[in-house]
């Protein structure tokens, strides 16, 4: 009790002098971070409400003219989704192409790691931590380092000392987005199989072994026991794949080429950036209409982004 | 404006295929778990579900890493050694030397600036009613990808001659301040620090995220000490915050440094590594892919490579200290 009494009195005998000086610092704390706000949300703003005016409106005032003449249109995303002369977007083709890409693109790494993850945390084999240690550390290796050797073998097969081992896939038409697949999974297994690894390891032991005891097989412990424990794990390393997936450009630009074919909208927006970069009424409505779905997805699930994002899971 | 649904149907007869053939693998791999015989040492399990992961990680990373690096020391055709040519080029050539050069001011700014505005906000938001939208707001960039962030800035950035209304926001800010419009985008050196801005943006909530969740680690007893003692919040923010989250900040500096390092998109959004913005990835792409200088490019993948691994292997011993 008296501590406590203590405390309040010296508290009141700081804070008299200090009350005043505190409150101006914490006005312009919070002036900063207003400051910090604006600066963030403004261009992304500019560029929605820019996406929803008038053609000639975009290329002649700022998008702050709005304010003051508010007109708006949704004829730019008709355009630029629907749109059929090659001059338009096309965007709506492109979006189906990164709905293709992303959806095995993040289904295959989640299951490949998952199995990886529980053979390296529990089964008892010799080997088991150098191969951890050496999946671990393949992270380091950036893309860059894979590209050029992953699209010979893609189009040219394998050959040995003038021996071709494996043809190549010759892959044409959709059928392309297999490749995009298969480079998406094999970049994506280091950091899954060490994420869910992590995850997978503090289990309880006992209760691996009480299955163990009871006759279940490695196949029903996965499936029954392990599985429904680490959803959030995989929760936060699917959130992961889809968000890299989604806004790739380098991997799709190497392995999904650049047509309505196979590439993605990032592709198509990068192109539209460069051969047609004054077209804004185009480039913003397509630019919203990428940034749109990983926004939802992101906003739904940012607790297990923020988790993985502490977790340590980045990328590259 | 008639959009051909129907000459979509392969790809979605593709994504179908490209499911079904997700279902048989876990299918079948969970197949063969059950059927193999339940043994102490557990090879049989661990061969039918490592192998998978495993080949492709062979097929996808380890091969082709170690062919890039053979490659590197061979011509743009990949045919004749020549040894160390490729590096010598890098070292010593005018448009190499402007790449690596860009690539050091990138790594030097965008970290400590990341870091910077990351921290100092998730110190001011700290504790206050509107903490969860503030860092809301921050953080949504983070969902963008880099090439619509690219896209983003560029219409900040726009340029229009000066008897003309601007539609860039910035050119706007400095006509309405009685200055002339610039081509933002067009003028080196600073044109590579109007891109670092669009990085910093991207990557400010990452670092506000981390930083925050340290700050609310710090033990209570601590902060209230020191509040006892009398500190005022600059004080506090240097002899109680800062020391208590240094682990955190290494972790952001460290991480930045890493992703800022392989930095592809933005550059080639926003300026196709023209006027003298390119960065070792784009010019890579360049190198490999539009030029066919396979070796080149090879090299350049390489000195990444080489760049790289120290920062890894020191963050990898950061997060053990840290566990």
């Amino acid at each position: 009790m008296t501590t406590l009494t203590e405390t309040v009195a010296r508290t009141r005998a700081v804070t008299a002098p200090q009350r005043v000086r505190r409150r101006l610092t914490s006005r312009v704390a919070s002036a900063v971070a207003i400051v910090i706000a604006v600066l963030w949300t403004t261009p992304t703003f500019g560029l929605l409400l820019s996406s929803l005016r008038p053609e000639d409106q975009i290329k002649s005032t700022g998008w702050w003219t709005f304010f003051s003449d508010p007109q708006l249109t949704l004829e730019n995303y008709q355009e630029v989704l629907f749109g059929t002369s090659s001059s338009s977007g096309q965007m709506m083709s492109f979006l189906i192409n990164s709905i293709v890409i992303t959806i095995p693109s993040v289904l295959l790494p989640l299951a490949l790691s998952t199995f990886a993850a529980y053979a390296l945390a529990w089964l008892p084999f010799r080997g088991r931590e150098w191969i951890y240690i050496g999946v671990f550390a393949l992270q380091i290796v950036p893309l860059q380092m894979a590209l050029v050797p992953l699209l010979s073998f893609f189009s040219q097969g394998v050959e040995v000392f003038g021996l071709q081992v494996l043809p190549g896939w010759e892959l044409e038409g959709s059928a392309r987005f297999v490749q995009v697949w298969f480079a998406h999974t094999c970049f994506a297994l280091p950091l899954g199989i060490f994420l869910i690894h992590n995850f997978m390891a503090e289990l309880p032991g006992d209760l691996m072994e009480a299955a163990r005891v009871d006759g279940a097989t490695h196949g029903t412990i996965l499936r029954k026991l392990v599985l429904p424990l680490v959803g959030p794990a995989l929760a936060t390393f699917g959130i992961f794949q889809f968000l890299w997936v989604w806004n790739d450009l380098l991997v799709a630009l190497i392995f999904a080429g650049g047509t309505a074919e196979t590439a993605p909208m990032t592709v198509r927006l990068a192109q539209m950036a460069g051969t047609k970069g004054n077209e804004w009424q185009r480039l913003t409505s397509g630019a919203f209409v990428s940034v749109v779905i990983p926004l939802a997805v992101f906003l739904s699930m940012q607790r297990y982004f923020v988790r993985g994002l502490l977790a340590g899971s980045v990328k590259g | 404006m008639d959009f051909d649904f129907a000459a979509e149907q392969p790809k979605l007869v593709q994504l179908l295929i490209g499911v079904a053939a997700f279902l048989v693998v876990v299918a079948v791999i969970l197949l063969l778990v059950d059927r193999a015989p339940m043994r102490r040492r557990a090879w049989s399990h661990a061969t039918i579900l490592l192998l998978p992961a495993l080949a492709l990680l062979g097929i996808g990373l380890v091969v082709p890493a170690v062919r890039t690096t053979l490659l590197s020391f061979m011509s743009g055709d990949g045919r004749d050694w020549v040894g160390l040519d490729n590096y010598a080029w890098m070292f010593t050539q005018p448009e190499a030397l402007t790449v690596l050069r860009n690539t050091l001011i990138w790594v030097l700014l965008v970290p400590l600036l990341v870091t910077t505005v990351g921290l100092v906000y998730a110190v001011l938001v700290d504790r206050t009613r509107f903490e969860p939208v503030a860092k809301s707001l921050v953080f949504l960039p983070m969902a963008i990808s880099f090439v619509g962030a690219g896209i983003i800035w560029r219409f900040v950035y726009a340029y229009r001659a000066d008897d003309q209304d601007q539609i860039g926001l910035l050119n706007q800010l400095v006509v309405s301040m009685g200055g002339q419009p610039q081509q933002w985008l067009q003028e080196p050196p600073l044109n590579t620090l109007f891109l670092i801005v669009v990085m910093v943006w991207i990557q400010a909530g990452f670092a506000t995220v981390v930083l925050s969740a340290a700050i609310k680690g710090i033990p209570a007893e601590i902060i209230e000490a020191a509040r006892l003692d009398g500190a005022s919040p600059v004080q506090m923010f240097f002899r109680v915050t800062l020391p208590s989250i240094r682990s955190a900040v290494i972790v952001v500096l460290v991480t930045q440094s890493i992703g800022t390092l392989k930095l592809f998109d933005i550059v080639r959004t926003m300026t196709g590594g023209q006027f003298d913005t390119s960065v070792i990835a784009n010019e890579m792409y360049n190198q490999a892919f539009r030029y066919g200088e396979t070796g080149k490019g090879a090299a350049l993948a390489v000195f990444l490579f080489v760049l790289v691994t120290p920062i890894v292997i020191y963050q990898i011993r950061q997060r053990r200290e840290v566990r």
